[in-house]
């Protein structure tokens, strides 16, 4: 590749992306495809959800890792913080998906300190694309990576989510979403449940119902554990930054939906 | 074909370095000090865009005098320095001692290999954790010379002056609005009019603070701690 004079001229000043930098500086670190046989056995993240309320979104993951029929951990969390204003939930492929994540929160992280400013959510689902496709010839043989990415939109002041495909496609989705092996179930229950506006305690309330559904209906999903006391993760992100619900609330919550259950003879 | 003129390695070295010294006497200066909660960098600015101090990683702060593209430019390898070394290894595994050797070799290579050395002074801070640790200040000079400095520093144009004041009136376990009205006051003393918080560009290396340490202090809040009296 020849290279133009101008080229040479920003050649080491353009970037601002973390990903270039390592492409360049550090190629054997960055995740490469190559890998071959079977991905059956590798552990699987299940199910994550995100959710539009009042003041921005609710993101919620059950906390099962399952390989196979196995569960491979029961305590893995599938919801990360990428920067003050956004979270993405990990579901497929462990652990490429987990180092996507971190991948992703250096790749934010430096374009701020580099530029000094944030990127617009936009930009920001629009990375996440990009590194999902490359991606790509591993998650065809079996190790794909599917991402909701979630984030309060500064410019237009309100909370938006993205869900994604295996080739990187980008879609936008208005109300809810969920992702993973749970997903079809969660999302039945969302159907149902979400309501326009709703307060913070009751989209915490009604992430936990569809998460509750969808572990009792997807074998790979976790529902609340109540003897080793381990409770689905959820995280807010709103004007006011991306704050973890505490294990606590959470546990009060899980506890009254399914004492509700219990008494209403539903089943758990 | 003319000679080429013999110029001895001391003559060049000396010229090179009364070259860059000149440049960064032009400049503005900044102060670093350590005060209760952590290391507070005050810097005369009167940019509000264009920064001269700047977060590099967790606990690790930058600052720069002199010329902006040259410091910038350092600013920015620093920065990818430590997202590589953070991302291949662990968070914690970042330091502000191997970001000051990288800049020192870096410096000291360009003094002494480029016809033109750079005209800056960088220093590298990093802010000790809550149980015990200790924070770190490395300056280091154009040629490359880094030293590491306890309590306080100061470099760009009259470091001297500014180094002096400090060293009468520093004590330690300051508030950040002491710290700020000590640094303030010590970057006046080479003025001949009183700096205001729109001269001024002020950030904190805040140990209270979870993960990300760096914090900057905008004018109103600079307003705000000037104006307490003691």
């Amino acid at each position: 590749m020849i290279e133009q004079p101008w080229q040479q001229v920003f050649q080491n000043y353009a970037t601002s992306s973390f990903l270039e930098v390592l492409r360049r500086e550090s190629p054997h670190m960055m995740p490469t495809p190559g890998l071959s046989g079977s991905a059956a056995d590798v552990p699987h993240g299940t199910t994550v959800l995100a959710l539009r309320f009042r003041d921005g979104v609710i993101m919620a993951g059950d906390r099962q890792a399952t390989a196979g029929y196995q569960v491979a951990s029961r305590r893995i969390d599938k919801v990360f913080k990428c920067d003050d204003l956004s979270g993405i939930g990990i579901a497929g492929a462990a652990g490429p998906a987990m180092e996507m994540a971190k991948l992703f929160q250096t790749e934010l992280e430096h374009y701020e300190k580099v530029e000094g400013d944030n990127l617009s959510l936009e930009g920001k689902a629009n990375k996440l694309s990009q590194m999902i496709r490359m991606n790509l010839q591993v998650a065809m043989m079996g190790l794909a990576v599917v991402p909701i990415f979630a984030g309060f939109d500064e410019r237009a002041g309100v909370g938006r989510l993205f869900k994604y495909d295996i080739t990187g496609g980008r879609y936008e989705e208005k109300d809810y979403d969920a992702q993973g092996s749970g997903s079809k179930d969660a999302r039945d229950s969302l159907k149902k449940l979400w309501r326009r506006e709703m307060y913070r305690d009751d989209a915490l309330g009604v992430s936990l119902e569809a998460l509750i559904d969808a572990a009792d209906e997807d074998v790979g999903t976790g529902g609340p554990d109540l003897v080793r006391g381990i409770f689905p993760t959820v995280k807010t992100v709103t004007r006011s930054g991306f704050t973890d619900i505490g294990e606590d609330e959470v546990r009060r919550v899980c506890d009254a939906i399914l004492k509700d259950r219990t008494q209403s003879e539903q089943g758990v | 074909m003319p000679l080429p003129y013999y110029v001895s390695p001391e003559q060049m070295m000396k010229d090179k370095a009364e070259y860059a010294r000149k440049g960064i006497s032009r400049g503005r200066s900044i102060v670093a000090l350590e005060y209760r909660d952590g290391i507070l960098l005050v810097a005369e600015n009167p940019s509000s865009l264009l920064h001269k101090v700047s977060e590099i990683y967790d606990r690790i702060a930058f600052a720069g005098v002199g010329k902006y593209n040259e410091f910038e430019n350092l600013r920015i390898a620093g920065i990818r320095h430590a997202d590589v070394k953070g991302y291949s290894y662990s968070r914690g595994d970042v330091t502000a001692k191997a970001l000051a050797n990288a800049y020192s070799q870096a410096l000291g290579n360009i003094f002494t290999q480029d016809i033109k050395p750079f005209e800056v002074e960088v220093l590298v801070a990093e802010v000790g954790d809550d149980n015990g640790g200790r924070n770190e200040i490395y300056h280091i000079l154009y040629d490359g010379t880094i030293e590491d400095e306890r309590n306080y520093a100061a470099m760009g144009g009259q470091a001297d002056e500014i180094r002096r004041f400090l060293k009468d009136h520093f004590k330690e376990g300051m508030t950040l609005d002491e710290a700020l009205q000590l640094g303030v006051r010590a970057l006046n003393v080479t003025q001949n009019k009183t700096l205001t918080e729109r001269d001024l560009e002020v950030a904190v290396l805040d140990r209270t603070k979870t993960r990300r340490k760096f914090r900057r202090l905008p004018p109103e809040v600079l307003n705000t701690l000037l104006a307490t009296a003691h």
